[in-house]
């Protein structure tokens, strides 16, 4: 992470000592994407707004491109947003939707002009400039918020779960162009999600965050392959990890985890687990086979082909070493086994700030 | 087929009819008949006790024409629709957007700014006497403490129509201001920070975001505005009676003097006919003019 953008430092903003975000770190370098992933109520969103300018951190410190911006305006910190609600307004045309900003700086017509055709040239908008958004489609929509984003021309660009009010197939085709756009204009872009493929498919980052604090944060594999904790095993990846619990397999560590797709069967006299068959999912190149287990979770088994297994069957599962994830008692010492990437070391003086923080806190109420 | 389909067709209509009954056996009977009562009663002449009435065309027109008090009470309308709307209309506005800051004592503030609203007219016009009593009340006795003489705001005829025009300012602005705060909740706040990330300062957004996204509440507030300024006389009663010299008399009360002190309903109904006629005028005039610059959500 050399040249770092975006840097936030020990970032905090609570409500009544609840909710929000407490103690955030974060860097991301020039050009990257970056995505902040966790489920509704993570802080995720208000992380974002912090970085907006939107909200004010009651302690930490933010920087843009090396500069102190934690008190700045909004305006002052050289980005643009890309709202969940898109927040267009309503009574402007499409041209005037883009151009807002440019007219607010009092650009020239000329500038305007060329800076209207690029964004709407790039976002496929072409015909559209004279009309409201309210006769726009949903997807019209999210591309207008975009071009109004792009045609500012600042290097960052904040994303607010930009794609969860569009339909399925929608959101793949727009997940690609967002990501086109980055590249083509060497974006820096911090992106909200609470859709886990979409942080992994787009992000050369991931910062998953729960409870107000990052769970884990490093490249998309990394999270996929070693999570830190069984609340990144179980949220990232389709299926998720499997867990189970230590005792089971005759180890120490309190769970362990592992990838479905590295499950291989066995023959029930030499498995490492005996599981019962609950339910088969056929999806054309493969049948993925949910399985129970009394003292496991998310088992499953993919077989290639069409396979019809009777609910109850008895199967025997190895679960290869290497691909074993081992997660310690909560509050227990981390298991040496697990890499330690330079992600899991920010988790670590965190914890050891948090407990002072919230002492004082009780005191002054 | 053609018989069921004229059948459904039937019905359609018939279920349509039955939907607009209730509104317009309400409206012909509380609104279209009395209009056209009126305009039919305004072509008679006065009953008297010698002369039954009978009917004489648009004379009632001519004479009312005629009449200088009519013409200077259509100037006093005229001037009092003139500084009321335009100043209740804007304080409403200035108050709404203070009160939907984000200030301590919002609620209060809200409140206190719709108190005038709840009050009747005529205890409205009662305070405002209060107020307006030479010598004992509330303004001279401010007035006489820097040193001003006493001043009968009520009782003179460069000021009555101003005094009276102040309490209307006072009644109305309090309740355009709710229209107004309602209108301004429903502006998301991703607006706001839209225009804020854009760099646009507080005055920017409120004249290219706000104020645009306010229009038709503006355009339902001025037309209902302009029916105000013709409807409502009851503090005329209490405070001057329209007088001294005619100079604070509205047209409305000018009817009811037609109708009610001088027993000329047909003069008062050809005034009303007239009215009507004006106020329909202006009222499709706003309409048709400021809608096409009205964005509707």
């Amino acid at each position: 992470m050399s040249d770092p953008f975006v840097e936030l430092h020990e970032i905090r903003r609570q409500w009544d000592g609840k909710g929000g975000v407490r103690g955030v770190s974060l860097s991301v370098p020039r050009g990257a994407f970056v995505s902040i992933l966790g489920p509704s109520g993570c802080g995720k969103s208000t992380l974002l707004r912090l970085l907006a300018g939107l909200e004010v951190p009651q302690s930490g410190q933010i920087l843009i491109g090396g500069q102190d911006v934690t008190h700045a305006a909004p305006s002052a910190r050289g980005l643009s947003m890309v709202f969940q609600s898109y927040a267009l307004f309503p009574h402007l045309s499409v041209r005037e939707n883009i151009l807002f900003g440019m007219k607010v700086r009092r650009a020239s017509r000329a500038a305007q002009a060329e800076k209207l055709a690029e964004a709407v040239a790039m976002t496929g908008l072409e015909g559209l400039e004279d009309r409201k958004p309210g006769a726009l489609s949903g997807g019209q929509r999210q591309r207008v918020a975009l071009a109004r984003a792009v045609v500012a021309g600042h290097p960052l660009c904040l994303m607010d779960e930009p794609l969860s009010n569009l339909d399925a197939k929608l959101r793949h085709s727009v997940r690609r162009d967002i990501k086109a756009l980055q590249r083509r204009l060497g974006l820096t872009v911090v992106y909200v999600t609470h859709d886990q493929s979409e942080a992994m498919s787009l992000s050369d980052h991931v910062v998953l965050m729960k409870d107000g604090a990052v769970q884990q944060q490093g490249h998309p594999e990394d999270l996929y392959t070693r999570p830190a904790t069984p609340f990144v095993a179980e949220f990232i990846g389709d299926p998720p990890m499997a867990l189970v619990e230590g005792a089971a397999l005759g180890q120490a560590a309190a769970q362990i985890g592992i990838r479905v797709e590295k499950i291989e069967r066995a023959h029930v006299d030499d498995a490492d687990l005996v599981a019962h068959v609950e339910a088969c999912e056929f999806l054309g190149g493969e049948t993925r086979v949910l399985l129970s287990h009394p003292r496991a979770r998310g088992l499953g088994l993919i077989l290639t082909g069409r396979r019809e297994l009777a609910p109850g069957t008895a199967l025997g599962l190895a679960l290869p070493d290497e691909h074993r994830v081992l997660f310690p008692a909560p509050g227990g010492q981390k298991d040496p086994q697990q890499n330690y990437g330079a992600t899991d070391r920010q988790t670590a003086p965190r914890d050891g700030r948090k407990a002072p923080s919230q002492q004082t806190e009780e005191v002054s109420r | 087929m053609t018989d069921a389909f004229r059948i459904a067709k039937r019905r359609r209509a018939i279920h349509g009819w039955l939907l607009l009954s209730p509104a317009l056996v309400m409206l012909s009977t509380f609104a279209f008949y009395p209009s056209v009562a009126t305009l039919w009663a305004s072509f008679f002449s006065r009953e008297t006790r010698r002369h039954p009435s009978e009917f004489i065309g648009l004379d009632n027109y001519r004479f009312l024409f005629e009449d200088p008090t009519f013409w200077k009470v259509a100037g006093n309308n005229l001037l009092y629709a003139g500084v009321t709307i335009p100043i209740s209309i804007a304080l409403a506005l200035v108050m709404a957007l203070w009160a939907n800051s984000k200030i301590p004592g919002k609620s209060f503030l809200r409140t206190a700014y719709f108190t005038p609203t709840v009050l009747p007219m005529i205890a409205a016009g009662n305070l405002w006497l209060f107020f307006y009593t030479p010598d004992i009340g509330v303004l001279d006795q401010l007035f006489g403490l820097v040193g001003l003489g006493s001043m009968n705001w009520l009782g003179r005829p460069e000021t009555s129509l101003w005094a009276i025009c102040i309490v209307t300012i006072w009644k109305e602005s309090g309740f355009f201001m709710i229209f107004y705060l309602a209108a301004l909740q429903t502006i998301p706040p991703e607006l706001k920070e839209a225009a804020d990330i854009e760099g646009a300062s507080r005055w920017t957004y409120t004249r290219r975001i706000v104020l645009p996204l306010l229009m038709p509440t503006t355009l339902f507030i001025l037309v209902n505005a302009l029916i105000n300024s013709v409807k409502l006389i009851d503090h005329l009663f209490i405070l001057t009676k329209g007088g001294p010299s005619d100079s604070s008399k509205l047209i409305l009360y000018y009817i009811w003097e037609l109708s009610f002190a001088f027993f000329d309903s047909p003069m008062a109904a050809a005034t009303t006919v007239l009215v009507l006629a004006v106020l329909g005028i202006v009222a499709a005039l706003q309409f048709g003019l400021l809608d096409r610059r009205t964005h509707y959500q």
